[in-house]
């Protein structure tokens, strides 16, 4: 087995018998299952709409925080591993992959096995884009979070850039479109527009979902320009791309820092 | 054995090590010695790989420390603070590295003994005491007999009984011909087990040979008093 293998197999034991990714699992199982249950199950799109917005908030906060932590409390470790006859890049992927696919794991359990038990199955497409959501945005913030505790060298800071990139991303991002949308109101904007919304991952994930849960109608012109674009095949292959630049991007930056970082 | 030459490494401004030549021996305990900020822990972290040196190379058994990590298949580091991964049991973490290194899961079978391992091994290394995470340490640092061992501090926080344990452990690599580097706030510690000193100060190293012969060059019965003595020459 490769050196990226055998510190992935490792680090997805531990990981798996974490209190923090037990206790997200537990989060998603027990909020879908709610909304299951108060929602309707006949049709479950009510429940893949509720948590869709818990998932876009919850999955970008958690992967980063508890990933940069992550990062910081192994350091004493990772040297440990770095004293071993192994390449860094190698260990990177390891420990990368170690926390991305648990994450992801404890994602799709949470909210598959409510949906496997209650079915909701009129929903499908719209869960099944909303199960891929989540493992994206697990990957690309998993990615950001390494990122960030590789290059900085102090916890608090690292913390704080965290929690800053997740603000900027989730909430605040919303808000600075919203306004530039308002003192732009008299142009045509559905283009420029669409570009900002591929440009952040939480966006892009939302428009995705909401196009497969058919409520763009509900967005009037914008709306309709955003089925045009992205409901199609070129929509769907400039998500795929955008997302896997967001993936790829901080894990080829936070790999090169680690390669030449003084521990 | 480990040939340092003309090593040099700098922080943004702070010079860490300004130029520094030593011949640590195989078959000798090498002591690096100095007060805090001299660049001990630098050294040590150049010595594998950790840190990448501005100027001067590094030469372990005639192989370069460098881009290709195979040289550090001859290694055995016991770091100072022992932090491993919370959920893996001692058991599962000796096999993890030693899959790393493509050996088999070998056990130092007298060592676990000695350090009364053999039931904590198999319990989450969370829940194991300060002391016991750094038995485990030292049994993952000798495991696989390495040619070149770096043990920092390595008795910190450690009984008497298994204090006495590592020293055995570490005079009989030194005896089998490894090279062993170690350092210590600990003097007597150094006492019994060194061989040569290094002492490093401000990044250079003042004086690197035999410890006796640095005890005759100062006049003192004690590394200690020695080591003192050197510093206040160096003060002077």
């Amino acid at each position: 087995m490769t050196v990226t293998g055998q510190v992935l197999r490792y680090e997805l034991r531990g990981a798996l018998r974490a209190r923090w990714l037990i206790a997200y699992a537990l989060f998603f199982l027990i909020a879908t299952d709610a909304l299951l249950r108060f929602g309707g199950a006949e049709d479950g799109v009510r429940a893949v709409a509720s948590l869709m917005n818990v998932a876009l908030l919850v999955v970008p906060l958690v992967t980063t925080i508890f990933g940069t932590i992550a990062v910081y409390n192994a350091r004493e470790f990772t040297e440990l591993l770095l004293a071993q006859p192994v390449a860094r890049r190698d260990l990177y992927a390891g420990l990368y992959l170690g926390l991305a696919l648990p994450s992801a794991t404890a994602f799709l359990v949470g909210v598959g096995v409510p949906f496997a038990l209650h079915g909701g199955y009129g929903a499908a497409s719209g869960l099944a884009t909303l199960l891929l959501v989540g493992v994206a945005l697990t990957a690309v913030f998993s990615a950001i979070a390494f990122l960030i505790a590789t290059r900085c060298e102090e916890r608090v800071r690292g913390l704080g850039v965290a929690i800053g990139v997740w603000l900027a991303m989730a909430l605040l991002y919303d808000g600075a479109v919203l306004l530039l949308a308002t003192l732009f109101a008299d142009y045509p904007l559905e283009r420029p527009l669409l570009a900002l919304m591929v440009a952040n991952p939480i966006d892009l994930a939302r428009v995705a979902l909401l196009l497969r849960l058919d409520s763009a109608a509900l967005m009037g012109y914008t709306g309709a320009v955003f089925k045009q674009v992205l409901g199609g095949t070129a929509g769907i292959t400039i998500a795929v791309i955008a997302l896997g630049l967001w993936t790829g991007v901080p894990v080829w930056l936070g790999r090169r820092a680690f390669e030449r970082k003084d521990f | 054995m480990i040939l340092i030459d003309g090593l040099e490494k700098r922080f943004g401004p702070v010079e860490v090590l300004r130029g520094v030549d030593l011949a640590m021996l195989g078959g000798r305990v090498t002591a690096i010695v100095g007060p805090n900020g001299a660049g001990k822990t630098t050294l040590i972290k150049a010595i594998l790989g950790l840190t990448r040196p501005d100027a001067g190379r590094i030469l372990i058994d005639g192989e370069p420390v460098g881009d290709d990590p195979a040289y550090r298949a001859r290694i055995g580091y016991m770091p100072q603070i022992a932090r491993f991964p919370e959920n893996l049991t001692g058991r599962e973490l000796l096999a993890m590295v030693a899959s790393l290194r493509g050996a088999e899961v070998a056990r130092d079978e007298e060592l676990l003994e000695r350090f009364a391992l053999h039931e904590p091994m198999e319990k989450p290394l969370r829940t194991l005491s300060g002391g016991t995470r750094q038995k485990v340490n030292a049994v993952l640092a000798f495991l696989f007999t390495p040619r070149v061992l770096v043990l920092d501090e390595p008795t910190t926080g450690l009984d008497p009984a298994s204090s006495a344990t590592l020293k055995d452990k570490i005079a009989a690599a030194r005896n089998a011909g490894a090279a062993v580097v170690l350092t210590s706030h600990v003097m007597s510690e150094l006492e019994e087990l060194a061989d040569d000193v290094a002492f490093l100060l401000e990044g250079r190293i003042r004086y690197a040979g035999p410890v006796r012969q640095l005890k005759l060059d100062t006049r003192q019965f004690t590394l200690e008093r020695a080591i003192a003595r050197l510093m206040s020459e160096e003060a002077a």
